[in-house]
């Protein structure tokens, strides 16, 4: 059985059938090819595939393509804008906040959902609300930095 | 221009990985691509009786499915030991089990679907008649007289038995000891869950009978050697392996891997393109784990702080299998540093490494030296306890000292340089020691459990002397390979034989790159983890990259340097012996006369135009080098924790954690420290959360990220770290390695700390995790808690 979705992605509308138990993460690598969303875990533990749905922050590998029909979805792909990395991307890179980069994207999009909620926060505050992103080179502290820095030039 | 080395240069690899390019296995999409997945055992020791594959075959989308007899039926040979101690049994390890499987995660069946959800739904249908057997996951048991045999001619279950030291020297240290520090201990089973999963893709060419496969592998060239002579058997030539971009390994992604053959098996022998990645399910079952030692040790001591010897005796749990590296692990990576950073001249251990119902194990960040570096920091601090000495006062006491490098231990090996003052001197003023010790007096004095922990550490890192490690046990060589191309508008490609997942090699060997020839670091570009670009190498591991890559490129660069030297005389029309090349500034002068000068990208152009060449000369300007290092390198830390422990719950709180690490000449600050504070954190994760809890059917209990506790950001603190540069005297960078000491020092400083905190309460010693249980059911029992 497919189901018909409408899901606009990084600001370009998609229309697809898919069958009602593809994942979301699977939609967006496998059918639009934006494999930039990683899956870490895919049981929500590990927050590498996170994305932001009408600018919420979500584990992709536990959102159903059929369930996100009619929203809005921003993935890593989608943060840079005219060829210029987004803060975060910025202050990721000038703070070192990665290493092997596959939670990266994640990490980013969740630190981004932080600050849109919080613009300023404090260093637990950053910690605290990460804590659903997990990353295993990096030890969090330069990706605190970054979150912060990035806070900083908003 | 130049002078990189020694910068904070940024990344280069980063901008891909922050815009959603990184270029991992499970990226990787071919036409017509079918996926695998495999079928696990459930059982932790079982025989099969028959599988029944009709209706998982029958399932629409299924392409087919194959048991472990088809494998071997169509050629392939089980996996290999590549590390092989004096008379180790080695049993077969099929890359799916023939007709009994010996841990929860062994692979049974594979089944090639149209798509993955649907491989995942015919693995459901696939009939297993399992008789359940008696199971052993403890090492200690199983090599009990009696304890059932996992497999056949392997009495007690041992693969081998490893001494190493002088045996007498030791006796003689301990029976004329004033004091003997005893110790037992578990350094418990860890999962190293690199957040990207496993995952190999496999092309197979009909045409030219060649094969391609993608997979998430810390040594292609390696893996690409044991498929081809000992595995599948496809010619080297005709083997092709890429690992563009890994998600961190860690040991994790050393080994070869079952699905490496089974996925290029099933390529080939259905002309088809094929994909599997793990799950994370599978790889809690299914990646290399880490530590699991039972030790027993003691540590001979005199009444004036003087160390004279250390024994050990340890029982290493090697799972089902010999992995492809797991029995370097608990050997040579082990012993050979179990006296640590202290000269003493009693030195003997031995290890047994055992089969058990478990999943095999291998190299774990650190891998090996963390388990001896903990053993002799806890006996070392156990020993500043019972003589009521300051652990700091006791271990300055015993260290090597600084001119008496390089220093020959007891055992094996040679230190190559070593200041193990100057680190404590520095560490003692970052963390302001005293202040802590008397901060800590005063929460006692309130009836607070507050602890301070120290630990000094070195690292036996930069695998290494082909020669010395082949006499060991290792199968193949340990030199390292670079492949420098200079192109004719003077831009520069190296390829390199190691690989990065995740240390930013692409940064730090362009560094070197860039200073050797002085041009720009945006006109280099390094290559890695591709066996068709990159001729040879043997991949990232044990701390080898900086220590025994970047050396190979230094080669590699005089031989290109002199041939540039050698053309811009003849174009300058002057003595080869007067030419200078300027590396600060990429340009080759007259020595004497500045403003007679070539730059470096005239040379090259020159070089490749051949125009105008002297006698003899061929065009072009590239070299290779092949570096067999003299020595291992041993980098070495100084680190302190405070802690507190609630008195009400046991619950650890890491308060400070100050650490100095000395990797000789520093390449990247940033990424150096990037590398020290992931590794502490990791360490975080063993001390206070992390074990892989195996029941006693051989069950994986912590099988989840829900149920195995990695360190979340809010589960440390701001690492306070400073550094200080002693140069390694083995190659010509004076560079060591860096990747792993984090990991290795923490454990028993925080050990050390919570330890001191529960001192007053007369708790000796207590095995990591130090969970809130733990430590809270340990005060409720000791003499002065509850």
């Amino acid at each position: 059985m497919q189901w018909p979705i409408s899901i606009t992605v990084n600001g370009v509308g998609q229309t697809h059938e898919v069958e009602p138990r593809l994942m979301l993460v699977d939609y967006l690598r496998d059918v639009l090819e934006l494999t930039g969303t990683n899956i870490g875990c895919d049981t929500s533990q590990c927050g590498a595939c996170t994305v932001l749905m009408d600018g919420q922050a979500v584990k992709s590998c536990t959102v159903l393509a059929v369930q996100a029909d009619g929203s809005s979805i921003t993935t890593i792909e989608g943060l840079a804008k005219n060829g210029k990395m987004h803060p975060l991307q910025e202050a990721f890179w000038e703070k070192h906040g990665l290493q092997c980069g596959f939670c990266t994207p994640g990490m980013i999009l969740a630190a981004e959902d932080l600050l849109s909620n919080n613009p300023n926060p404090s260093e637990a505050e950053v910690r605290h609300g990460l804590e659903g992103n997990l990353c295993r080179c990096t030890g969090y502290q330069n990706i605190v930095a970054a979150v912060l820095a990035a806070a900083e030039s908003r | 221009m130049s002078n990189y080395v020694g910068t904070s240069a940024r990344r280069i690899e980063d901008p891909r990985f922050l815009q959603g390019q990184g270029r991992y296995v499970a990226n990787v999409h071919l036409p017509g691509m079918a996926y695998v997945a495999i079928l696990r055992s459930p059982y932790a020791h079982a025989k099969i009786n028959s599988i029944n594959i009709d209706k998982a075959a029958a399932l629409e989308g299924v392409v087919a499915v194959f048991t472990g007899q088809d494998l071997v039926d169509g050629g392939l040979n089980p996996l290999i030991s590549g590390w092989n101690n004096p008379d180790q049994k080695n049993p077969p390890y099929y890359q799916l089990a023939l007709d009994t499987v010996r841990y929860v995660g062994d692979g049974v069946a594979a089944v090639v679907a149209d798509t993955a959800y649907i491989a995942d739904d015919a693995l459901q249908l696939i009939e297993v008649d399992y008789e359940v057997l008696p199971v052993v996951v403890n090492a200690r048991a199983a090599v009990e007289d009696g304890a059932l045999q996992i497999h056949e001619d392997t009495p007690n279950n041992i693969s081998f038995h490893w001494p190493l030291g002088d045996q007498e020297a030791m006796e003689k240290a301990f029976a004329e000891a004033d004091h003997v520090i005893e110790l037992e201990l578990v350094n418990q089973r860890l999962i190293p869950n690199a957040i990207e999963p496993r995952a190999a893709v496999a092309q197979w060419n009909a045409m030219n009978e060649e094969m391609t496969l993608w997979t998430t592998s810390q040594h292609v060239h390696i893996t690409r050697v044991v498929m081809s002579a000992f595995t599948i058997g496809i010619p080297e030539h005709k083997l092709r392996l890429l690992a563009p971009d890994v998600g961190g390994g860690f040991g994790s992604k050393l080994c070869h891997y079952a699905e490496e053959d089974i996925v290029a098996w099933i390529a080939r022998e259905l002309n088809q393109p094929i994909k599997w990645v793990a799950t994370r399910s599978e790889s809690f079952v299914t990646d290399r784990q880490g530590r699991d030692h039972i030790t027993e040790a003691r540590l001979a001591l005199m009444s004036d702080g003087t160390i004279t010897g250390i024994h050990i005796k340890t029982w290493a749990n090697m799972g089902a299998y010999v992995a492809l590296v797991g029995a370097l692990i608990p050997t040579a990576l082990y012993l050979t540093s179990i006296s640590g950073m202290y000269k003493m001249p009693g030195v003997f251990g031995e290890v047994w490494g055992v089969f058990t119902n478990t999943a095999p194990t291998s190299a774990y960040r650190g891998a090996g030296r963390p388990e001896s570096q903990y053993v002799v920091e806890r006996l070392v601090d156990l020993a500043a306890r019972q003589l009521d000495m300051d652990p700091i006062e006791l271990r300055r006491k015993n260290f090597i000292p600084a001119d008496e490098f390089p220093y020959q231990t007891p055992v094996a090996i040679a230190y190559d340089s070593g200041d193990y003052d100057k680190v404590f001197d520095k560490l003692v003023e970052l963390s302001n020691y005293d202040k802590m010790r008397q901060d800590q007096q005063a929460a006692r004095d309130e009836g607070r459990l507050v602890g301070v922990g120290v630990s000094g550490c070195l690292e036996l890192c930069g695998l290494s002397p082909s020669a010395l490690t082949g006499s060991l046990g290792f199968a193949v060589g340990q030199w390292e390979f670079a492949d420098v191309r200079v192109h004719p508008t003077g831009k520069v490609t190296l390829h390199t034989g190691v690989q990065p997942q995740g240390q930013g090699h692409e940064t730090t060997f362009a560094q070197v790159v860039a200073d050797e020839f002085g041009v720009n670091l945006t006109d280099i570009d390094v290559v890695y983890g591709d066996t068709a670009t990159v001729n040879q190498g043997n991949g990232t591991y044990g701390s080898r990259s900086a220590a025994v890559g970047m050396p190979a490129i230094v080669m590699a660069a005089e031989k290109i340097r002199a041939k540039a030297k050698k053309l811009a005389a003849h174009l300058l029309e002057a003595s080869e012996e007067d030419m200078v090349f300027d590396q600060d500034e990429g340009k080759i002068y007259v020595k004497g006369s500045p403003d007679q000068s070539l730059g470096f990208g005239e040379v090259s152009f020159a070089a490749y135009a051949a125009h105008n060449l002297p006698e003899g000369m061929e065009p072009g300007l590239e070299a290779h080098a092949y570096y067999d290092p003299a020595n291992f390198t041993y980098p070495f830390a100084a680190h302190i924790a405070q802690i507190e422990v609630d008195r009400d719950t046991g619950e650890v709180t890491l308060q400070r954690y100050i650490g100095v690490d000395d990797c000789g000449v520093i390449i990247n600050p940033m990424i150096v420290e990037g590398q020290v504070m992931g590794g502490v954190v990791q360490s975080i994760g063993q001390v206070l959360l992390e074990q892989a809890v195996y029941d006693e059917n051989g069950q994986l209990l912590t099988g989840s990220m829900m149920d195995y506790a990695l360190p979340r950001a809010d589960d440390v603190p701001n690492l306070e770290l400073g550094f200080t540069e002693t140069p390694s005297p083995v190659n010509p960078l004076g560079v060591k390695g860096i990747g792993e000491m984090g990991t290795i020092v923490a454990l028993p400083t925080i050990a050390n700390a919570v330890m001191d905190a529960l001192a007053p309460l007369g708790i000796k010693h207590l095995d990591t995790p130090l969970t809130s249980e733990k430590v809270w059911q340990a005060i409720q029992s000791s003499e002065n808690g509850g």
